[in-house]
């Protein structure tokens, strides 16, 4: 750690270390993990990291019983995070839905790389977007966090905690390989608020309490084992009770109430960075390492001369759609720029206006998209005008 | 090593199974003559043997009719993800060391889909009480052939009969290292009772195969009688395992397995052996 001229310390970080001081630093206690290129850093961090605050690192036997464990490890009270790429998380997809399902908090970490299956192990993509959104089974709500930067995997995965906690669901970071192993200079960012945030405990005597009763905010308070409340938690399609139903009558509010506790709480949820959008012609969407090279590419079109803007989603699901409209709402134009062959265009193409068009530049070579290709697919946009 | 347990002469008289009971949740699904119901019965006796508290007490269960045990119980319980129950109470026992987690699960959950999370759970002897219902079939599923379904028998699946061989789960157990292995019948009810309350008693990962029968689908299929017939075929099949300690060219046993306690080590229990790493890490005795 080393002070800058400011006099504010900072400190050189790999991405993937940043992701596990993040958490630690958001009160994560528990980690469960299995080795996997390129985000085993994370795990090695936490290895080494979790016993000083007394905390748990847990090498499992594979990435199924990682996800299990800090699963269980949450039923218990603990903040607790496990991290994969993409195969691991393909592998996790199921117990994910169980966490969903079953209202159980965790950060789940997809540090990604080139696919589909073994695919390029130390290349970056954002082949898994869509996986996030609708990886496991049957419907789902999801939150899912996609930093673009060092310093901001330090601090979305510290609010995917708070988030985490807060809603009770498993929420997912995804970031690239080129994030991941990128070393950045920075100032830690203050999380204590996300540190302070944490679940809403059952009070109140066990005989009056339902496990799955939600507050006005959607979300049921949750007991800890050892408080006396003896509930039952599955991952069958429960009644408030906690018990299972095939009731039509009662499954259908549990699940109204299960889908909708995102749209409730999107204000809380929703995070974006929009740039130059108010007169732009032709926004950019991008997001991970592909937002900082759009970013570079709207200054130097706007220098040029061409009205240009970024909207970069921090916050990829749920979409943030109705700020996007109404941040866009004037652009005849969106750029889609995705290192997979085609996946967040999906979302802009249902969120655009009748009239937008929508052009996708895409790489899924393993090679991140530059600056210059940016600007020149905002040209051509521009040229078939 | 090999001994079986020793029946209590004398035992609490005061067992009340509705005490241990979600009465709320009666009637039961079990199919008439299931194993299932006596094994829970075993199960809290033992554990009203051990004095364990009802609060602390969390049950983790799997997929398939084992799974469903867990819901009768008032305690804590978990009714988690197919064959994953032992990796999900590995989590919440090192986040929790005061629970007493205990997992119940099937020859299916345990053996197949979990079969990796059973030889590792072995591996790091946590302490866990794992029972482990072995009623030789997928039974929620309809009767499909299982790691433990015997040579020849009829299931859904094997339809001219069962040509794979199978699993000695506790011998399993064994190989990969738990610090307490045993195997009863239902029909021993105070010998399974004790067997379990000595699993629970026991710090470490403790396995224990409960033999279970499925008279409704196993049954039924393979013409094994009643349930009194089938658990009376279960103990002639048997035999205490001191007659098998020469058997040595017969490492699967599919119709004559022995019972009993098998494994009863002094392995380090991890979740100890952890947290005094931790200790020192944090005294700065070990980095």
């Amino acid at each position: 750690m080393t002070m800058s001229d400011s006099g504010q310390q900072t400190v050189n970080l790999q991405g993937n270390h940043a992701c596990a001081l993040g958490a630690v630093a958001a009160g994560c206690r528990f980690y469960a993990g299995y080795p996997i290129t390129p985000s085993s850093e994370v795990a090695e961090r936490l290895a080494k990291e979790l016993p000083k605050v007394g905390g748990v690192f847990l090498q499992m036997e594979d990435e199924i019983a990682s996800i299990a464990a800090t699963l269980g490890a949450s039923m218990g009270g603990v903040k607790a995070m496990t991290a994969t790429s993409g195969p691991g998380f393909s592998l996790k997809q199921e117990n994910l839905g169980y966490g969903m399902g079953a209202e159980i908090p965790c950060v789940v970490i997809n540090v990604m790389r080139g696919g589909p299956s073994t695919g390029m192990p130390t290349r970056p993509a954002q082949g898994d977007l869509m996986q996030a959104r609708w990886g496991t089974h049957g419907d789902h709500p999801v939150i899912a966090l996609t930093p673009g930067s060092v310093e901001e995997i330090y601090q979305q995965t510290a609010r995917a905690f708070a988030l985490s906690e807060k809603l009770r669901i498993p929420v997912t970071v995804l970031f690239d390989e080129s994030l991941g192993h990128l070393v950045e200079t920075m100032a830690l960012p203050d999380v204590s608020d996300y540190e302070k945030t944490v679940r809403k405990w059952a009070t109140g005597k066990p005989e009056n309490y339902s496990p799955y009763k939600a507050d006005k905010d959607g979300v049921p308070p949750m007991a800890r084992p050892g408080d006396g409340y003896r509930v039952h938690t599955s991952g069958l399609t429960v009644e408030e009770s906690g018990f299972p139903t095939q009731k039509a009558e009662k499954v259908d509010p549990i699940m109204k109430r299960l889908l909708g506790k995102i749209e409730t709480n999107n204000d809380l949820i929703e995070s974006f960075e929009a740039i130059d959008c108010a007169d732009a012609d032709v926004v950019i969407v991008a997001l991970g390492v592909v937002g900082r090279a759009a970013r570079k590419a709207v200054r130097e079109l706007r220098a040029e001369g061409v009205k240009v803007g970024l909207f970069r989603p921090i916050t990829l699901w749920p979409f943030p759609t109705k700020s996007f409209r109404k941040l866009t709402g004037k652009a005849k134009h969106f750029v889609v720029a995705e290192m997979n062959a085609g996946q967040m265009i999906l979302e802009i193409g249902a969120a655009k206006v009748d009239k937008q068009s929508v052009t996708g530049l895409n790489r899924f070579d393993g090679v991140p998209i530059s600056p210059s290709q940016i600007k020149d697919s905002v040209k051509e946009v521009l040229g078939h005008e | 090593m090999n001994k079986q347990v020793a029946i209590k002469a004398e035992t609490s008289k005061d067992f009340e199974i509705r005490d241990y009971l979600r009465l709320d949740q009666f009637p039961h699904f079990m199919c008439p003559g299931c194993g299932h119901g006596i094994a829970l019965r075993a199960l809290l006796w033992a554990i009203h043997e051990q004095g364990i508290d009802k609060n602390k007490l969390a049950i983790v269960s799997g997929i398939g009719c084992s799974g469903r045990v867990g819901t009768y119980i008032d305690a804590n319980t978990y009714h988690t993800t197919h064959g994953r129950p032992l990796a999900f109470a590995t989590g919440l026992k090192m986040a929790r060391p005061d629970l007493h987690v205990v997992v119940i699960t099937g020859d299916g959950d345990c053996l197949a889909i979990g079969g990796n999370h059973l030889i590792h759970a072995a591996r790091r002897n946590l302490d866990i009480t794992c029972l482990m219902l072995n009623n030789e079939i997928y039974g929620m599923t309809g009767g499909q052939v299982s790691p433990t379904t015997p040579h020849d028998r009829y299931t859904t699946t094997t339809p001219a009969g069962n040509v794979e061989p199978v699993f000695d789960a506790s011998r399993l157990a064994e190989a990969a290292g738990a610090g307490f292995v045993g195997r009863e019948l239902t029909i021993h009810l105070p010998r399974l009772r004790d067997l379990i309350s000595e699993g629970l008693e026991y710090k470490g990962f403790s396995f224990i195969e409960v033999m279970s029968d499925c008279t409704e689908i196993n049954g039924r299929k393979n013409d094994l009688g009643s349930s009194a017939e089938m658990v009376l075929g279960q103990t002639r099949a048997m035999r205490p395992n001191e007659y098998d300690n020469n058997v040595v060219d017969q490492p699967f046993r599919p119709n004559s397995m022995d019972m009993g306690v098998f494994v009863r080590s002094d392995r380090p229990e991890y979740g100890a052996t952890y947290r005094a790493m931790v200790d020192q890490i944090s005294k700065g005795q070990k980095s």
